[in-house]
């Protein structure tokens, strides 16, 4: 025992616990400004029970929300070079990365997980905004590659779930060369008769909408979410106008004809299982037929060697 | 030369043409021989063109990439192209002149070419929208993919714009999803893609044309993933720091190229393509032919390899 122990613990701890006692078991409705206890929001998946506003949802929380008995087993994702650019705006971007590990445990934004919906094998890439406002970079490309590879290679649809800024500005270039990869690591999970659907939450802009989130055979967003390809701030500062209420929300989406479904949380789960049953139909058909289907090749130096990849990027 | 428009750095440059101008009118009226001091001062001005222009800093390329006298889409199929037919109109919505596209001859080879236009002129920037797409820009470059593919015409596109138009409609009739699309069926098509960065490779709208067997830039042209201002206001929270954030960004042809994103650098003449334009024109076609040859001497299977190549950006030969 020592003064940092004695004094210093009790003090801070005691700052910390006035100030997180309120905000921890009551949280605030971003929507009705009603006050939500803690406990009655993880049961009802983050919807607020007053007003249904869709609160942002944890990655691992939704995959446990929608997995049969919330089981799924995480895929390891290869590495990818740390900072090719040696990026530095007000900090180091190397430094941003290695916060965000920390706060969240993961590697980067994107999470690949594999487990049984209804008890059929589904593959989701999963992002999570939490890490670096979900943006995509060189990890979040792999992360949907690997996807796709699994979905291939388990005859599983693939189901991708956006929530992000868009690209990642730190990795320049190879960041927006993410978007021709994430599409065609999709393009081959059609090209096997699989089908892919993304579900757009929020916020969904930028390069990730502009790529592998708005190609899905089916589009299902979450009440309420913004999907854009340009934000709000950027198109009033241009046009000099306001917008239209609601502009660029999941319902004015599908009001517009650019997604298929808007799914309330609780029934998320059940219209996946319906939909990728019904549509598995022609996977399943070749499969009765006996008839293999020819599997895009996804192969490059070092596809499945992650130990590989890290070295070669020393 | 071919440029009248001088940008902030060139302003030593633009002093010594103003005098070598002002020598030249007192010589049309026959007061003095100045000959000699003209050969003279043109001989520093080349100089000085040769040396700004070979240590340009990124945010110096980006002005110069972005320079009015820059030879456009326009200029390039006039010289180019034979018989290029424009065919406008996405089908669904409307005909959007940002991005101009049809078929045509490419020394001997029937092609199909899609690329931004910036405009030519206030009139002409305004009809084009200064290069900035809407959907039906990326949708008809789709219809136009499509139709490469099924009269099996090798694809030329020229890249050039700021980025995408942010708006109320481009929003509303769905910018991503058109971007989107026309990624995916530059990844689709089977027919050889040449692409080449002729100026500004503003983000999404720029890679939405971007996605070939062959990538060039010409070597003052730029390529990133969002324009200098913008990445400057978000990560600095200040426009003023765009010259920081063009640095940090990495998004010259030079960068691109170590990065191995790129497969060629087109050398500009001495003081960027704006001063020669038609030189610039020259050597764009000769290195579109060469990538077409080598194109044809590699093999058949354009849709895989142009696969592998995006697979493996960012995997192998990064330092």
């Amino acid at each position: 025992m020592n003064w940092l122990t004695n004094f210093v613990r009790p003090t801070l701890q005691s700052l910390v616990r006035k100030r997180e006692t309120p905000e921890n078991l009551w949280e605030k409705c971003p929507g009705c400004e009603k006050m939500i206890f803690h406990r009655d929001l993880i049961a009802n998946l983050h919807v607020c029970p007053h007003c249904e506003h869709h609160l942002r949802f944890a990655a691992k929380d939704r995959l446990r929300s929608m997995y049969d008995r919330g089981e799924f087993q995480l895929l390891t994702v290869p590495g990818v070079p740390t900072d090719p650019l040696k990026f530095r705006d007000t900090k180091r971007y190397s430094d941003r990365l290695k916060e965000n590990r920390t706060k969240t445990g993961d590697d980067d934004s994107m999470l690949v997980a594999a487990g049984a919906m209804g008890g059929m094998n589904v593959v989701t890439a999963i992002q999570n905004f939490a890490f670096l406002g979900g943006s995509l970079g060189m990890a979040g490309g792999e992360g949907m590659i690997t996807a796709a590879k699994a979905a291939i290679d388990r005859k599983a649809p693939l189901l991708a779930i956006s929530a992000s800024g868009g690209a990642r500005m730190q990795e320049g270039i190879l960041s927006l060369m993410q978007m021709p990869r994430t599409t065609l690591a999709l393009s081959m999970v059609r090209e096997a008769g699989l089908p892919y659907f993304v579900l757009l939450t929020d916020p969904t802009t930028g390069g990730v909408a502009a790529s592998f989130a708005m190609l899905g055979d089916v589009a299902i967003a979450e009440p309420g979410a913004m999907i854009a390809f340009t934000g709000q701030r950027v198109i009033e500062n241009t046009i000099k106008e306001k917008l239209p209420a609601g502009f660029q929300t999941a319902e004015y989406l599908v009001e517009h004809g650019m997604i298929d479904l808007v799914v309330h949380r609780r029934d998320l789960r059940d219209t996946l299982i319906r939909l990728f049953d019904l549509l598995m139909n022609r996977a399943r058909k070749a499969a009765a037929d006996g008839e293999s289907v020819a599997i895009p090749q996804i192969g490059y130096a070092g596809a499945n060697d992650a130990e590989g990849v890290k070295r070669a990027a020393e | 030369m071919g440029t009248e428009t001088f940008l902030e750095f060139e302003k030593p440059i633009a002093e010594l043409e103003g005098k070598i101008k002002e020598l030249r009118h007192l010589a049309d009226n026959g007061e003095v021989d100045i000959g000699s001091e003209v050969a003279r001062l043109q001989n520093r001005t080349e100089q000085m063109l040769q040396e700004t222009y070979s240590n340009l800093s990124p945010w110096q390329k980006t002005q110069v990439a972005r320079h009015l006298d820059r030879p456009h889409f326009s200029h390039y199929v006039a010289a180019l192209i034979e018989g290029f037919t424009p065919l406008a109109g996405d089908r669904l919505f409307g005909d959007d002149r940002a991005i101009q596209g049809g078929p045509g001859r490419f020394r001997g080879r029937s092609v199909m070419v899609i690329g931004h236009e910036k405009g030519i002129g206030t009139d002409g920037r305004i009809a084009h929208n200064f290069g900035m797409a809407h959907p039906e820009g990326y949708r008809k470059a789709v219809r136009l993919m499509h139709m490469a593919e099924h009269f099996q015409l090798p694809i030329l596109t020229l890249v050039d714009t700021q980025g995408a138009y942010p708006g109320v409609g481009a929003e509303q009739r769905g910018q991503a999803e058109a971007i989107a699309r026309a990624i995916e069926a530059l990844l689709e098509v089977k027919v050889p893609v040449v692409c080449v960065v002729v100026g500004e490779g503003g983000s999404g709208g720029a890679v939405a044309l971007a996605v070939g067997n062959r990538i060039l830039m010409l070597e003052h042209s730029i390529y990133s993933v969002i324009s200098p201002e913008g990445c400057a206001a978000i990560l600095w929270r200040s426009g003023d720091k765009a010259r920081e954030a063009a640095e940090a960004l990495k998004l010259t042809a030079q960068d691109l190229f170590k990065m191995r994103v790129i497969d060629r650098i087109i050398s500009e003449p001495t003081g960027g393509a704006q001063r020669h334009p038609q030189e610039m024109v020259r050597r764009v076609g000769a290195a579109i032919e060469a990538a077409f040859a080598e194109l044809d001497n590699e093999g058949s299977d354009y849709r895989a390899s142009r696969r592998q190549k995006f697979l493996e950006m960012g995997r192998v030969g990064l330092a």
